[in-house]
């Protein structure tokens, strides 16, 4: 059997795993649902998110507002739907700066190995044990609340995973043939990590980045409702838990439903994330 | 033993010293001139400079990092620069009301995940299975915070069986009732962990060939469980709850502002409003100790019920 045989059935057996996967088709559904949502939340929303109406404030959900208004008159179910744009997209771009981040020190790192290597991973190691929360929280108060701040304070908090599996599958692919004719022939040390071992070990870390994604989003969420968000007038669902938090106790729809939009987020994440790592796992598929 | 807990105490001294540096070049990272970011920019230019002498900014980089070092390690962590009272006081003062809350989830977590993830890997694929992978799913999704909202609506709110505000009223049976909703909110995710890790490594232990040749012997399965596969299926679980201990404490800064409770939490969020950065890096090198203290613990505890971890 040729090497490319091997890989084509391989690929063929994770797919089968993972179609053959209930909860990967839940999460799917329910995912595109959400991005499908943020995407046209212009037509989707019934309102405007921003529109204030004094005199239809505080009112439970109704015919006209599905998920009531909240202390200013605004439709929660437009300010929902808008919220999932902020969460999708900080989400989404700290994935993709640490991604690319994380990856490239690893690749780096694993490539030069030595004492260099040692340092860089003893440094990771800490980081991962740093609650990601509190060191979000830390990274986001110190730089200030903004947009821009929240995804690299979420991205910092998410390099270090994405450091580790690079690193792995760089270190046993210096070693082979092609690097080293590669190395022969005179190719640079970057053109060699760039062109060369990054593209095959791409498809794992997009892989991680998926389960990494439902993380993103909760240290968001939780930023958000701390106060550290994306700035007012923007609607997050993590600010919209902490506003409807003072009146909890006689508007329960403004908290409600902002949380039941950031748990149905995560879990369809974490179904697609998990039926991705079952597919993966040898010791899942043997059985 | 004794030279393996002491080789892993050792261990723990560049750990330490790394994250002390990280958290150097983490407050350093802050924008513009921290002095005025503290004062605010109408300060005069003579408490600007009284503040900077006094934070030790007028000194080289080098002088800095070193004095903050060797004060860290010292147990100087800083004062606050509106109670003026130390970081160390601060946190003396709130610690048990963390402490308490998060031996109680982890407690409260381990007596549910523990039977969940057991009985999903004795069920397997059967509907226990199916109930606990979901029930820890959902746990593993939820914020802490949203969990503690859904749970202070449905038993305090709407039910009325538990206090709102988990106020301590000096009462016992107060107190623990005030208990009651927190240790669950945080208590959920580690216990959707739990259950997972418990699952997980038992389904492999139950794999192995000394669990076959045991009941090829005819061990009971009750004994087979409990005595053969239960204490190699442990490993992985204490490792776990040691690893989870710091996210533990960083959700309780959420479990804590949702039910107003005081502690660390608590004394961050201040912090961070009141912007007090001194406070913040003093904060910031307390929980730094305390995940590196729970690390080694960890270690150590898998050095107990692993015989064979402190050959290697």
């Amino acid at each position: 059997m040729s090497i490319s045989e091997t890989v084509s059935h391989r690929k063929n057996r994770l797919w089968t795993a993972f179609r053959t996967n209930r909860l990967a088709w839940v999460g799917l559904l329910l995912l595109s649902l959400i991005v499908f949502a943020a995407i046209f939340a212009p037509v989707v929303a019934p309102c405007d998110p921003a529109e204030q109406n004094i005199l239809r404030r505080l009112e439970p959900p109704s015919a006209d507002f599905w998920f009531g208004t909240d202390a200013y008159g605004r439709d929660i179910l437009s300010r929902v739907i808008y919220g999932s744009r902020v969460s999708l997209m900080v989400g989404f771009l700290a994935i993709l700066v640490a991604m690319v981040v994380g990856s490239t020190i690893g690749i780096i790192s694993g490539y030069v190995g030595g004492i260099f290597d040692r340092v860089v991973m003893s440094v990771l190691d800490v980081m991962l044990s740093f609650p990601t929360l509190l060191l979000g929280l830390m990274i986001a108060a110190m730089l200030g609340a903004s947009l821009e701040n929240l995804i690299i304070a979420i991205a910092i908090t998410e390099i270090a995973p994405f450091a580790r599996v690079a690193r792995a599958p760089t270190m046993a692919l210096k070693q082979r043939e092609f690097i080293e004719a590669g190395r022969a022939m005179g190719f640079g040390r970057v053109r060699l990590m760039g062109l060369h071992i990054f593209p095959n070990m791409a498809s794992e870390v997009v892989v991680v980045g998926s389960m990494w994604m439902a993380s993103a989003i909760r240290t968001e969420a939780s930023l958000s409702f701390i106060g550290l968000g994306v700035p007012p007038p923007t609607s997050t669902w993590g600010a919209m838990i902490r506003d409807g938090f003072d009146n909890i106790l006689d508007a329960w729809w403004l908290s409600v439903f902002p949380s039941l939009a950031i748990l149905l987020t995560v879990l369809a994440l974490n179904f697609v994330g998990d039926s991705i790592r079952d597919a993966i796992d040898p010791k899942t598929q043997a059985e | 033993m004794t030279a393996y807990v002491i080789r892993r105490l050792l261990l723990a001294i560049p750990t330490l010293l790394m994250m002390l540096t990280l958290i150097f070049v983490l407050v350093r990272l802050v924008p513009g001139d921290p002095a005025i970011t503290i004062l605010g920019d109408q300060a005069t230019e003579q408490a600007l400079s009284n503040l900077r002498i006094e934070l030790g900014l007028d000194q080289p980089i080098y002088v800095q990092y070193l004095d903050f070092v060797i004060k860290a390690v010292t147990g100087d962590f800083g004062r606050s620069l509106f109670t003026g009272r130390t970081v160390f006081e601060e946190v003396l003062l709130v610690l048990p009301y963390t402490l308490e809350l998060a031996a109680a989830s982890v407690l409260l977590a381990a007596l549910l995940g523990l039977p969940l993830g057991i009985v999903a890997a004795l069920y397997r694929n059967l509907w226990p299975d199916y109930m606990s992978r979901v029930v820890s799913m959902i746990g593993l999704s939820l914020p802490s915070f949203v969990t503690g909202i859904l749970l202070l609506l449905a038993f305090a709110v709407n039910l009325g069986w538990l206090p709102v505000i988990s106020k301590s009223t000096g009462s016992l049976a107060g107190h623990l009732l005030s208990l009651i909703l927190p240790t669950l909110t945080l208590g959920i995710t580690m216990m959707a962990l739990i259950a997972r890790v418990a699952r997980s490594s038992m389904l492999t232990v139950l794999n192995e060939d000394y669990i076959r040749t045991a009941k090829a012997k005819g061990v009971r399965s009750a004994r087979l469980i409990r005595k053969h596969a239960l204490r190699n299926a442990m490993i992985p679980v204490v490792t776990v709850i040691g690893l989870y201990f710091g996210t533990l404490i960083g959700n309780s800064v959420l479990t804590e502002i949702v039910f107003s409770r005081p502690g660390l939490g608590k004394l961050i969020v201040g912090a961070l409003n009141s912007r007090d950065y001194t406070m913040l890096q003093g904060l910031m090198v307390v929980f730094a100790a305390f995940v590196i203290a729970v690390n080694v613990i960890t270690d150590i505890a898998y050095g107990f019920v692993d015989p064979r971890v402190k050959l290697s």
